[in-house]
Formats: structure tokens, C-alpha cells, sequence
């Protein structure tokens, strides 16, 4: 909504970092005319934990836990991002199942993401109802996560070369049951939500972004195609074997709240069905490829043979060197592009580690898109970005 | 238009800029005399052709062990033309400045203030230069070399707010 400015009397106001709807410790400067916003300004420095530092003193493998912290909603996709960086620099392929292992957890976190963010953001504009619904299905999911890596959030399962393990007995089954029954959730959802008046009223016309300042501040993900421009990673530099899969990406028209809301909808489904083609193909063999100085070798070597177990043990103490080079590798994260840029020097940790994550990124936009708007509009725009305050303060 | 074709079209109009090129994991790679910056960018997004208008990401690399400088390196992204490439800035770690590039992509906004942060590189024309990852009595530039990753620094919260009021 567009508001005319009336008085002359400007007040400046925190909203976060304690304000539910910042998600995180966000605290936005907001200059205020009456409700409406003159000057918006972010403030993120709460929690810098100087990751991309930290790379520089760790090894290759070592660094794989760290990367959940950054967006910790969606594990899988921080891991895949870093190990996909890590398997160009050494120039290796990885064997099919574990390709395939891969891309059906990534979506299922995707699917994980996009609940948690659907709850908060119905939350911020005042719909509890869906709040409890997503909780219930994201639940399912992490029991999922829980059943094949141990822990429920932080499950730094990918490896370099492939995956830490192979999926647990089980998996697949309870997996197949919650991919034959999420699609009548979300339609449970829908009608809670897509065609309510007051939704609708909160969502239309808010927070609008044209494409062509969407990509100028270099908005990606669902955000950026909530304003019409057709760019999925995982269709135009297809990694991990998207090719092999029929989904369909999801574009909006206005670029407002409600477009990236129903962007996102869409895209729970093809992911949904994603899964189900990874359950349908997958093929058996190898979860990680067998390449000496780069993956460990099978546990059960490790405890009875000898080379196995100096193998091991220089790896592990050592880490893997990739050749001196640099490489840049994004992959469609639930939020957009996540880049990681690796220079390596040709010694055990990498030279520089940079993160290009994509909640940092579409932040960046919020002024643009909520000055001259009204204070409800930024609760409405924030819960759109879907923004997480890990990946933002690295 | 493949790595090749991009690498030509950039050698032959900017050969007095390009100090060095190179294809690595498929992946193109160009260093240019920061004095050409703008120039260059300007005309990587605009061309018809190349269409770089999405910056995916700039950064700050600390090079100072070996060559004795620092590099700014930007990644470009056509959505359209679907295609990348990376250009990279040496500039002196004495005296860190580059030309801003805000004007082209609105995003290096941020990221400019990123790296300022992080390296202490100043952006010249930059709209507003200020840190943004780190609290503002931050001491040093965390992500140089000579930067220990065990350091903390001086002043901690506890020192500033609690001690003495126990």
C-alpha cells in the first residue's frame, strides 16, 4: 500500500533484534513518518563467527561440519554446495547411487526449508493454524534426517566423494509414506491460505520488486522468481544429475509477497515429486567413489588391513590436497544461489574459502522494497525473503 | 557463447588491461590493471552479447604471502546467456582502493562492504562505507593473513559492560 507523507514529524524506531518477526537477531533502523516507512536500514553484525577464517585452519574434511551452521534449516544443501566445490578443484565423479542419494535429500530439505519458512512467515502475518500444520510434517522430515545420519539438524552427511553412509534400513519406506501423503498436506495448507481475503489483502501488492531490480540486487532463488525471470540452477547448469528428472519451475508474475508465496508452494510439489523419481530410479551399487589420497576407505579395511588403516590415519590427519587452482560452484539452495569459491594452494587446507550465500544477497532488497510502504508490510516482506540470520552473519 | 568465444571478445577490445587469462575446470578467469575496471564492467553487462547483468558474487582474496597484494574478484552470471566468468582486480595491499562498481550491479553494495570489513579495502565512490559483519570497535581485519584465527579481541563485551558493576 502507498501511503502520502502527512506529517513532518520523522521517528526513528528498532524493530528486532528480539521482534519475532526479524526471524533471528535482525534489527532493522527504521525512520518513521506516521506508519510509513521513509528509511530502512539493516543492521545484521549480532553473530559473526568468522567462518570462512575457520576454513583456512581446518582441512578439507573438517570443514564439512561447518557448513550446517550456516543455513541451518537446510543441511543437505550447504553440505552438497561445499562438497560439489571441493570435487571440481580435485577433478573426481561420483558414483550414481550416490548422486541420486544425494539430490532426494536435498529435496526433502528443501521441502523442510520452505515448511519451516511457510510456518514462520503465516505466523508473522497472523495465521496460527499453519504454523502447527508445517511443524507436524517438518517433523516427519527430521525424524527422516534423524533415521540416516543421527542427528536431526546438523547432519553433515555429505562426504567429499560421496556420502558418509549408505541410507538406512527403512528410509525409503517411511520416506515413500510421506511422499504419497505431503501432497494433500500442502493442498491443506492452500486452502487455509491462497485464496483468503485477509491472506490476500497482507500479500498482494506487497513488497514488489521488478525483475530487472531483482537481478540488479541480485536477488535469487524463489525470491528472485517470484518477479518473473526463469532461472533455476538446477535446470541451467544442471549438477548432480537434475537433468535426469521432469520438474517444472515455478514463476511469478508481480514480484510481491504473495507471488514468492505461491512460488514456493509450487515448488514444495516438484520437489515432492523429485523425491518420488529419486525413490524410482535409484540404482545400487557404490556410495562413494573409491579414489586413494581423496575418500576414506571402507571401515570394516580400516580394522583388519594394514594399508587401509595408514590410509586412514594420513588422511585424517593430513586432509586431501587438490591441485593449485580455483573453482566456483553454485547450486539452487531453498534460498538461491550458494556459491562456495575455493582457491587452493595445492596444500592440506584451502588458500581462501568464500560463501556466497543467498539470504545475505536478498536482504540487501528489503529497503528497496518496503521504503515508502507501511510498517505491517515489512513484517509481510521479511517472512518473504525467507532469510536466515546464519547465512547472512557468517 | 562458450569460454573461448567470451575470451576472445574480451582479449581483442581490452588487450592493454588484460594482464592475464586462463581456463581452469572449465571455468575462465581474467585479471585486469584495476584503472580499466569500470570500463570493463561497464561493457560486460551492457554488450548484447555477453549480458553479464547478475553479479554472483565479489570477494576479497588476501594475496599478500606471495605476490604481495590484495585481489577483488568478481563473479559474473548471465541468466540469460548462461554463461560465467571471473575477473579479478590486484590492487596494492598498501594502499587498498579500487573504483566502486555499485553504480553497475546495486548488489556489490553489500558485498563491497563485506569486504571492506573483512580486508580493509576501500572502495572509492562507494554510497556507504560502513562494516557491516563486524561490531563497530572491531580491531583489525579478520580475514588478512596476518590476522590470527586464534586472536580475541581486546575489548569484550564483559569488559565493556559488566565488570565492576558486580
Amino acid at each position: 500500500m502507498e501511503a502520502p507523507v502527512k506529517t513532518t514529524h520523522i521517528m526513528t524506531i528498532n524493530m528486532g533484534p528480539q521482534h519475532p518477526s526479524t526471524h533471528g537477531v535482525l534489527r532493522l533502523l527504521l525512520e518513521l513518518d506516521g506508519e510509513v516507512i521513509i528509511k530502512a536500514m539493516p543492521h545484521i553484525g549480532f553473530l559473526h563467527r568468522g567462518v570462512e577464517k575457520l576454513a583456512e585452519t581446518k582441512t578439507y574434511h573438517q570443514f564439512i561440519p561447518l557448513t550446517d551452521r550456516l543455513d541451518y534449516v537446510a543441511p543437505f544443501s550447504n553440505n552438497l554446495a561445499y562438497a560439489l566445490a571441493v570435487e571440481k578443484l580435485l577433478g573426481i565423479e561420483i558414483p550414481e547411487r550416490a548422486q541420486h542419494i544425494r539430490v532426494l535429500l536435498c529435496e526433502l530439505t528443501r521441502i523442510s526449508s520452505h515448511l519451516l519458512w511457510l510456518a514462520t512467515h503465516a505466523l508473522d502475518i497472523g495465521a496460527m493454524t499453519v504454523f502447527f500444520y508445517c511443524f507436524r510434517e517438518r517433523e516427519t522430515l527430521y525424524d527422516l534426517f534423524e533415521l540416516i545420519s543421527g542427528a536431526r539438524m546438523h547432519t553433515s552427511f555429505i562426504r567429499i566423494g560421496g556420502i558418509a553412509k549408505d541410507l538406512a534400513s527403512g528410509f525409503l519406506e517411511r520416506t515413500s509414506k510421506f511422499v504419497a501423503e505431503f501432497p494433500s498436506r500442502l493442498n491443506e495448507y492452500e486452502t487455509l491460505l491462497t485464496d483468503n481475503p485477509i491472506w490476500k489483502k497482507r500479500t498482494v501488492g506487497v513488497g514488489v520488486i521488478t525483475a530487472e531490480d531483482a537481478i540488479n540486487y541480485g536477488l535469487s532463488g524463489p525470491s528472485l522468481r517470484g518477479s518473473g525471470v526463469n532461472w533455476d540452477i538446477r535446470k541451467s547448469e544442471p549438477y548432480s544429475g537434475y537433468d535426469k528428472y521432469h520438474f517444472t519451475i515455478p514463476v511469478g508474475k508481480n514480484g510481491d509477497v504473495y507471488d514468492r508465496y505461491c512460488v514456493r508452494i509450487e515448488e514444495m510439489r516438484q520437489s515432492n515429486s523429485i523425491v518420488r523419481q529419486a525413490i524410482d530410479i535409484l540404482p545400487k551399487g557404490d556410495i562413494t567413489a573409491h579414489i586413494p589420497r581423496v575418500t576414506l576407505p571402507p571401515k570394516e579395511d580400516v580394522e583388519t588391513k594394514m594399508e587401509a588403516m595408514i590410509h586412514h590415519f594420513k588422511l585424517i590427519i593430513e586432509g586431501i590436497r587438490p591441485p593449485e587452482g580455483e573453482v566456483y560452484v553454485s547450486i539452487e539452495a531453498p534460498k538461491g544461489e550458494l556459491g562456495f569459491y575455493i582457491i587452493s594452494d595445492g596444500s592440506g587446507c584451502p588458500y581462501r574459502l568464500r560463501i556466497r550465500p543467498p539470504s545475505f544477497v536478498n536482504l540487501e532488497a528489503l529497503p528497496k522494497m518496503v521504503e515508502g510502504k507501511l510498517l505491517p508490510d515489512v513484517v509481510a516482506t521479511i517472512g518473504s525473503l525467507d532469510i536466515v540470520l546464519g547465512e547472512i552473519d557468517r | 557463447m562458450d569460454n573461448e568465444a567470451i575470451a576472445a571478445v574480451i582479449k581483442t577490445r581490452f588487450s592493454e588491461a588484460v594482464t592475464d587469462s586462463g581456463i581452469f575446470r572449465n571455468e575462465l578467469t581474467f585479471s585486469i590493471k584495476k584503472e580499466y575496471l569500470i570500463e570493463i564492467a561497464g561493457f560486460l553487462k551492457n554488450d548484447k552479447d555477453l549480458c553479464f547483468h547478475f553479479l554472483s558474487d565479489l570477494c576479497g582474496v588476501d594475496r599478500v604471502e606471495t605476490d604481495g597484494v590484495f585481489e577483488v574478484v568478481y563473479h559474473l552470471y548471465s541468466i540469460e546467456k548462461n554463461h560465467r566468468v571471473r575477473i579479478k582486480v590486484p590492487i596494492s595491499s598498501a594502499e587498498p582502493r579500487i573504483p566502486t562498481v555499485t553504480t553497475i550491479w546495486k548488489t556489490a553494495d553489500w558485498h563491497e562492504r563485506e569486504a571492506y570489513d573483512m580486508f580493509g579495502i576501500i572502495f572509492e565512490g562507494h554510497p556507504d562505507l560502513r562494516k557491516i559483519l563486524t561490531p563497530d570497535d572491531f580491531e583489525g581485519y579478520p580475514l588478512r593473513k596476518d590476522y590470527p584465527a586464534d586472536r580475541r579481541q581486546p575489548s569484550t563485551l564483559y569488559d565493556r559492560y559488566r565488570k565492576g558493576k558486580e
